[in-house]
């Protein structure tokens, strides 16, 4: 009984659960593995177009013979690349009709025409012609004639499905698109980021933590640039730091802090000089990665201000007791009960900011030394199509992932140990 | 020691209140009107001067009396000695006086002598700082956006500083723009294909989830562990790495340009993180009440309609709204999948008119106001079932 029961259960979860699992893995676990297979191989975005025959069907009435008309196929194989094989073709006419003259390839039966074309070549065009004739010598109607669609098939290759590979991809990606540049670029975009979107998370949490008049409100407004379209938010900043007319250059000039317009996200590097030391600043990289901490702070606040808010207030009055320093109280309890949420936090922001294509993409389309890993693999796939090395650079962040989750699962593991 | 304070305590002050007279300037200058100087060295000296003052007449005087007579001799000083300014501007100055003036009120010469005293006005003038700038910091985009959209190309290129509202236009000249988008460009279209995109991707998800995070809390079955941790290990991994197997899949079985191929892929990204969500809920639902429903012999089907989904409105809500907000958001597979300006959704359709450099800002601005409303609108409405949503979510990307 008990046995019937178990496996009923199990039948039942497996019902459950399939849809879901089955969708994500046909979308998501599929293409990761279909990556490795595109990598190894040298497909451009051209090539992945199945080839197909084509007919384009012209009615011509032939004049002073009402009841004759000509039809002209136009044939050609819509590959520029691929032969397609063993090409068949039929065609439906009206009951009337007898042809004339017949191509020897082709057969009529019945009101339709079967024709085998054999393989056609890349680039293959034909003109192709029947002449009809009406059995009863009555009207041809063309729109009849023009309304029935000729059907063609074909074989063909598909280039993503043999077995040729190569290794050139890797090759390219690797040492030929100055992938050390890549990578820092790449590194320093998710570290800043995600540094500063917490630095800023944790003092806007210490903020709002405090009662003040219009909390709430201040709360939802902190989250506005996390919850809103980054279409918009991209390209409103592109407005704002725009060098010929944007309103943040206009400011500058206009209080004499600038004399020049400076272009911030279209200037590779800017001259910098501190404390006496001249060097050069990733300039667009740098205002990139402010936008990144302005528009993903938010989420580290939320996380910290629901940790401070589970502080207990015990702590602090204790503390309060003891004459402790307001500084005190922020160093010795506050950020003691906040580090493992800041952990946590930057591993899932490391790992986001890592993958993150839109953002870049929309303000600078990862010109000025702002090409991080994610825009290189559309740079690669859709700028170049060469959407092999495309695979190749989606591998390469796969493989970087994997990495950083090894680590992330080891520390969360770690962490629920502890507690 | 307490003359320390006493200047560390105006020093502070003043720097503050030098923060929200710029900032104020900032948002004067871009009515338009011609300031270009902040004066922070005077501004500093008047704010220096006037905590000093204020600590040191303590209350000797009238509160109000006070505050009246520090905004009028500063107003004089800043709106008509240096720069002679027209009278709303002085009227700001006089309200940003009354809050500053009301903010250091309660630091008198007794909290001065106590012993953290720096700290404690550090703290408060750092954290009142704080709220000032980043209030600005983040609103001032959005601000902009809505203000662009209302003006001209002509005004725009005229005074780039000039962000006034002609409000005297007429209504159908200040919304010109988006009579404009919503006819030339069919922004009316897209609107609605975001939408049916959007509700679509939330009505699948829930089909799917709410089923596999019931199993996934409730039953026993070999698997199951596997598939919760898989679940959060899938949705670590990028959009961006399933794109190109994604388009060649799709190019193949003509499901690009197509609202089913959005569908399928939103609903595919946002699964995990439903089911993941929903489960954490579902667990917490007493056992008793199916356990008494298994008796009235109703099968799976009646147990989830009938009890779970009742008692979990909260999070089926607070998943719905989240999910809405991630496919109406979402710009990198329309960028992908969508090339025909028929399918375009919101997001896709601002990227393509973006592309032409002849289009005029406004109009992007326009669009851009379009898309953000309806998002910030559920936001604001609906905050606290989407605040649960981000924090359990956690990681949209």
């Amino acid at each position: 009984m008990n046995d019937t029961l178990a496996k009923t259960e199990k039948r039942t979860a497996y019902v459950l659960t399939l849809p879901a699992v089955f969708l994500v893995f046909a979308i998501v676990l599929f293409p990761i593995f279909a990556n490795v297979w595109i990598s190894f191989k040298e497909v451009e975005l051209k090539d992945i177009r199945i080839p197909e025959p084509r007919a384009k069907k012209i009615v011509k009435s032939i004049s002073g013979e009402t009841t004759k008309i000509k039809i002209l196929y136009k044939l050609r194989n819509s590959s520029l690349l691929q032969e397609i094989r063993d090409v068949t073709f039929q065609d439906k006419y009206p009951k009337n009709f007898q042809p004339k003259d017949l191509d020897k390839r082709c057969e009529f039966k019945k009101n339709k025409l079967n024709c085998k074309f054999g393989n056609w070549p890349a680039k293959y065009r034909e003109n192709f012609e029947v002449i009809f004739e009406t059995k009863d010598g009555s009207n041809v109607s063309k729109k009849e004639i023009k309304s029935i669609k000729p059907k063609l098939k074909g074989k063909s290759d598909n280039i993503l499905l043999n077995t040729k590979f190569t290794l050139k991809n890797f090759k390219k990606v690797l040492f030929e698109n100055e992938f050390i540049d890549l990578l820092l670029t790449t590194f320093y975009y998710t570290f800043f980021g995600t540094v500063g979107s917490i630095v800023f998370g944790i003092l806007t949490a210490q903020m709002v933590n405090q009662k003040f008049f219009g909390r709430t409100f201040m709360r939802s407004v902190l989250l506005f640039p996390y919850v809103a379209p980054v279409v918009a938010l991209a390209y409103t900043w592109e407005l704002l730091l725009d060098p010929n007319s944007g309103t943040l250059n206009s400011l500058l000039i206009n209080y004499q802090i600038i004399e020049t317009p400076i272009n911030l996200l279209g200037q590779k590097y800017i001259a910098v000089n501190i404390l006496g030391f001249d060097f050069k600043l990733r300039l667009a990289l740098t205002t990139v990665i402010i936008f990144e901490i302005w528009r993903y702070f938010p989420l580290a606040f939320l996380f910290i201000l629901a940790r401070l808010q589970a502080i207990p207030k015990e702590l602090y009055e204790a503390a309060d007791v003891d004459g402790a320093s307001p500084f005190q109280k922020f160093f010795k309890i506050t950020l003691p009960q906040i580090t493992a949420v800041i952990s946590i936090l930057f591993m899932i922001r490391f790992i986001w900011n890592f993958n993150k294509f839109e953002d870049v993409f929309l303000l600078t389309g990862g010109a000025s030394g702002t090409r991080t890993l994610p825009i290189n693999v559309y740079q690669q796939g859709f700028a170049i199509s060469d959407i092999g090395t495309g695979s190749a650079v989606s591998i390469v962040i796969v493989i970087l992932l994997l990495l950083f989750m090894f680590f992330y699962f080891k520390l969360l593991g770690k962490r629920v140990d502890e507690n | 020691m307490k003359t320390k304070n006493i200047i560390i305590f105006s020093f502070i002050s003043s720097f503050f209140l030098v923060s929200l007279i710029s900032i104020w300037k900032i948002l004067v200058t871009l009515q338009g009107i011609k300031l270009e100087n902040f004066n922070f060295q005077i501004i500093f000296l008047l704010g220096f001067l006037v905590s000093l003052a204020h600590v040191i007449i303590g209350n000797k005087l009238n509160y109000i009396l006070k505050l009246i007579i520090f905004s009028l001799i500063f107003i004089f000083i800043d709106g008509y000695l240096i720069q002679s300014m027209p009278i709303w501007y002085n009227i700001g100055v006089f309200l940003i006086l009354y809050f500053f003036i009301n903010k250091i009120k309660k630091f008198n010469n007794k909290i001065l002598e106590e012993e953290h005293s720096t700290q404690i006005i550090i703290f408060d003038f750092l954290t009142l700082f704080g709220i000032v700038l980043f209030s600005f910091v983040i609103l001032f985009p959005f601000y902009m956006m809505v203000v662009t959209s209302f003006k001209t190309q002509i005004a725009l290129l005229v005074n780039p500083l000039d962000f006034s509202i002609n409000f005297a236009q007429g209504f159908k000249d200040l919304f010109k723009s988006y009579f404009i988008i919503f006819k030339s460009y069919k922004f009316g279209k897209y609107i609605l294909t975001s939408t049916i995109v959007s509700l679509g991707t939330v009505f699948i998800t829930l089909v799917f989830a709410i089923p596999a995070a019931y199993a996934i809390a409730r039953l026993n079955f070999f698997g199951k562990t596997f598939l919760s941790t898989s679940i959060l290990i899938i949705y670590m991994f990028p959009a961006i790495v399933l794109v190109i197997p994604l388009y060649t899949v799709f190019s193949q079985l003509g499901l690009r340009n197509s609202i089913e191929g959005l569908l399928i892929v939103y609903t595919a990204t946002t699964l995990p993180v439903a089911i993941y969500m929903l489960q954490g809920y579902f667990k917490s639902i007493p056992k008793e009440l199916e356990e008494a429903a298994i008796l009235d012999k109703l099968s799976w089907f009646g147990i989830i309609t009938k009890i779970i989904i009742p008692l979990s409105i909260p999070a089926i809500s607070s998943v719905a709204l989240y999910v809405f907000m991630i496919a109406w958001n979402e710009f990198l597979f329309s960028l992908m999948f969508l090339d025909n300006p028929n399918s375009f959704t919101l997001s896709r359709a601002i990227q393509y008119l973006s592309g032409d450099a002849e289009t005029p800002r406004q109009y992007l601005m326009a669009g851009s106001v379009i898309v953000t409303l309806p998002v910030l609108f559920i936001f604001v409405y609906f905050e606290k079932y989407l605040v649960s949503g981000l924090t359990a979510g956690s990681v949209k990307g």
